[in-house]
């Protein structure tokens, strides 16, 4: 295996401009959407009462679950020694940090007071599993950039692997805190369950991949930088196997409630019920985001670049659509508040079968607009620093390559 | 340039006009306080007491809303501020609901309303301590430091939690209300401190005043408080009992 030489692109081309002009575009329309949420007050929104966390909060959470995975690649050759991964650690670092900024943001944007952020930065409570969360993601920051500093920085090259190991450990800690979020709801029967962090953890190793494969593809060919295939191959593979991963403890969850008498209403409320997320659940994260990349991964298609790209849109595509029926599916289905009671008639809209929620314009774009900084901070990321290896070819990253 | 500050004379004139009337009402204590109806600042809420409701669902009428009525006419809402909400989008402290019995189907009518938990999970979850319990017990939001994430209302077993949805206008002075801020039954607190003159929450007068008597509102921890009485010698119930939150409000009759 060669040594590794990391340049930043040039990022002068049309293309290069054109991108960052796209990305600017939607971020712009994303913050327009945030003023015209918080000026008017959220009933400009879809969000009521009932449904209090909507579209910005699937993409925030996506986004952040994300950002975790996507440090697992510099993890697998840091922590785990594989030599293949560790030219992608600074990438992979920078997509990390990127991604949870991206998430941050609309987080924070769909606060009912985002003025009082100052708030949230000097009054905790301890006991609240969300200030914990504060704390995890403004030290997966620090931790990740330390990691990155050493790697990037010739004389702390060193120390490179004790950071790594703290920076795995803390991702691990920071899904969970994430997950914990939904897991520690006690009240709401779509939630309370002690498998949904794990799960937010292997949720996180997909669609932080299929982000980091999407990522490298893009920008190597954009940059006409060599890209092996066997590497590519590889991530495939591991997709999948996420992915898999991912079907299996969905699985689990349902099939846990399914066992349990109380859970039935919920279950038969995601799993055959009239609302849009029973389609959602089955297509869009079943079929879309689980069965069909399955196929791509481990048949022919796996073989072709754009089936591979394909395959890992369809992954985010399918990690969406879960993260909607796990955030708002959880909430649509009505608070057990009277077992056993049957709501004749309320003026607070608990007689009903399910909360209904339609996503407004204003809160899809705050939602894109957080995947756009993540895609910006990346590529003004790579433009500026040597995160990028000059090639990713096979012959130069596989110390077991023959050709 | 003097000229244009006078222009704005009027204005400043009020605010220090009402600054001097406050600062000489607070010099004695009292006075300020019993205008905003809180309890007086020397005086601390201890866990001596602990506030609670008694429902009792049997004496309670379906159809009626004198709770309802008298909680938006205490605590300001409802005034027709909040134009542009959707009916699932505005406030509501406290609200009738009539149940059935899916298998016998025996049907009860009762108010609802944040249960004052003696374990909230709304507390629990806030990450700023905004949502507070009181030493008696009463749950409040600090309007002050609520950063409006809507954590609480995820948490809540009884969806008893509103977010304000837009700018609201005619607020009552003792039940300040905001845009982006999430709030609920405050159980009458300005009516609970008032120092000398405590009345029952306004739900609770409404009712007696309907002749229902269906609410009965008392310290806990006073044996010899109706409340207590009548809690000792008729079976009574939580909702959500499975969660052991020790609510502060008691049904009987479900």
């Amino acid at each position: 295996m060669k040594k590794i030489t990391y340049l930043e692109i040039e990022g002068r081309s049309k293309g290069f401009y054109t991108l960052i002009a796209i990305l600017g575009a939607i971020i712009l329309a994303g913050l327009g959407a945030t003023y015209y949420m918080e000026h008017n007050g959220h009933w400009v929104t879809g969000m009521d009462n009932a449904i209090v966390w909507g579209t910005p909060h699937v993409f925030a959470v996506f986004l952040i679950v994300a950002a975790s995975g996507a440090l697992n690649v510099a993890s697998i050759g840091t922590v785990f020694g594989k030599s293949m991964y560790k030219p992608l650690g600074r990438i992979s670092s920078l997509l990390a940090i990127a991604l949870l900024a991206g998430g941050l943001m609309v987080l924070v944007l769909d606060l009912g007071r985002p003025d009082r952020l100052i708030v949230a930065m000097t009054k905790y409570n301890f006991k609240s599993i969300f200030a914990w969360n504060i704390f995890l993601y403004t030290g997966f920051f620090a931790v990740t950039i330390v990691y990155l500093w050493m790697m990037m920085e010739r004389r702390m090259n060193q120390y490179y692997k004790p950071a790594g190991y703290v920076a795995f450990f803390w991702r691990l800690i920071l899904t969970t805190g994430t997950g914990s979020i939904f897991g520690f709801l006690v009240a709401r029967p779509g939630y309370d369950e002690a498998i949904l962090p794990p799960m937010f953890i292997i949720m996180s190793f997909a669609f932080g991949l299929a982000f980091f494969i999407l990522i490298i593809m893009a920008t190597y060919k954009w940059t006409e930088r060599p890209l092996g295939d066997a590497l590519l191959r590889r991530l495939k593979n591991l997709l999948g196997v996420f992915v898999a991963a991912v079907l299996y403890f969905v699985a689990v969850f349902h099939l846990t409630n399914l066992y349990a008498t109380e859970h039935h209403g919920v279950e038969k409320f995601i799993l055959a019920g009239s609302s849009i997320h029973t389609p959602l659940f089955w297509i869009g994260h079943i079929l879309i985001g689980g069965i069909l990349p399955l196929i791509i991964f481990y048949s022919k298609l796996g073989n072709s670049r754009s089936w591979i790209a394909t395959g890992s849109v369809l992954v985010i595509l399918g990690g969406l659509a879960q993260m909607y029926v796990i955030i708002i599916g959880g909430q649509a289905y009505p608070l057990e508040i009277f077992p056993g009671m049957e709501v004749v008639s309320s003026s607070f809209g608990d007689a009903v079968s399910y909360h209904k929620y339609t996503p407004s314009l204003p809160e899809f774009l705050l939602g894109v607009s957080g995947m756009a900084v993540a895609i910006l901070i990346v590529t003004f990321g790579v433009k500026v620093l040597r995160f990028l290896p000059v090639s990713l070819a096979d012959k130069d990253v596989d110390p077991h390559h023959d050709a | 340039m003097i000229e244009d500050k006078n222009k704005h004379d009027p204005n400043r004139r009020k605010f220090i006009g009402a600054s001097a009337v406050a600062g000489l009402t607070l010099a004695p204590g009292v006075s300020l306080l019993s205008i905003a109806k809180a309890k007086p600042l020397d005086e601390a809420v201890t866990s001596e007491k602990r506030w609670g409701l008694l429902i009792d669902t049997n004496k309670c009428a379906s159809g009626c809303t004198a709770c309802v009525d008298a909680c938006n006419q205490e605590n300001g809402l409802n005034r027709g501020d909040e134009k542009e909400a959707r009916p699932e989008q505005k406030a509501q402290w406290i609200r009738k609901v009539d149940l059935r019995n899916k298998e016998t189907g025996h049907e009860v009518s009762l108010p609802l309303m944040c249960q004052h938990c003696e374990h909230p999970p709304c507390v629990d979850v806030c990450p700023t301590g905004a949502s507070f319990k009181r030493a008696d017990g009463i749950v409040l939001v600090d309007k002050h430091i609520c950063i409006g994430c809507r954590y609480c209302m995820m948490a809540c077993p009884y969806k008893a939690r509103s977010f304000i949805h837009e700018e609201l206008l005619h607020q009552v002075e003792y039940a300040p209300r905001g845009k982006g801020t999430v709030e609920s039954c405050t159980m009458c607190v300005q009516r609970v401190d008032a120092k000398g003159q405590a009345r029952d929450p306004a739900c609770v007068e409404a009712c007696n005043q309907e002749g229902h008597k269906a609410m009965f509102f008392g310290d806990l921890k006073d044996q010899d408080s109706e409340i207590s009485i009548q809690l000792k010698n008729f079976s009574s119930s939580a909702i959500r009992e499975d969660l052991q939150l020790n609510p502060g409000v008691r049904y009987r009759g479900i």
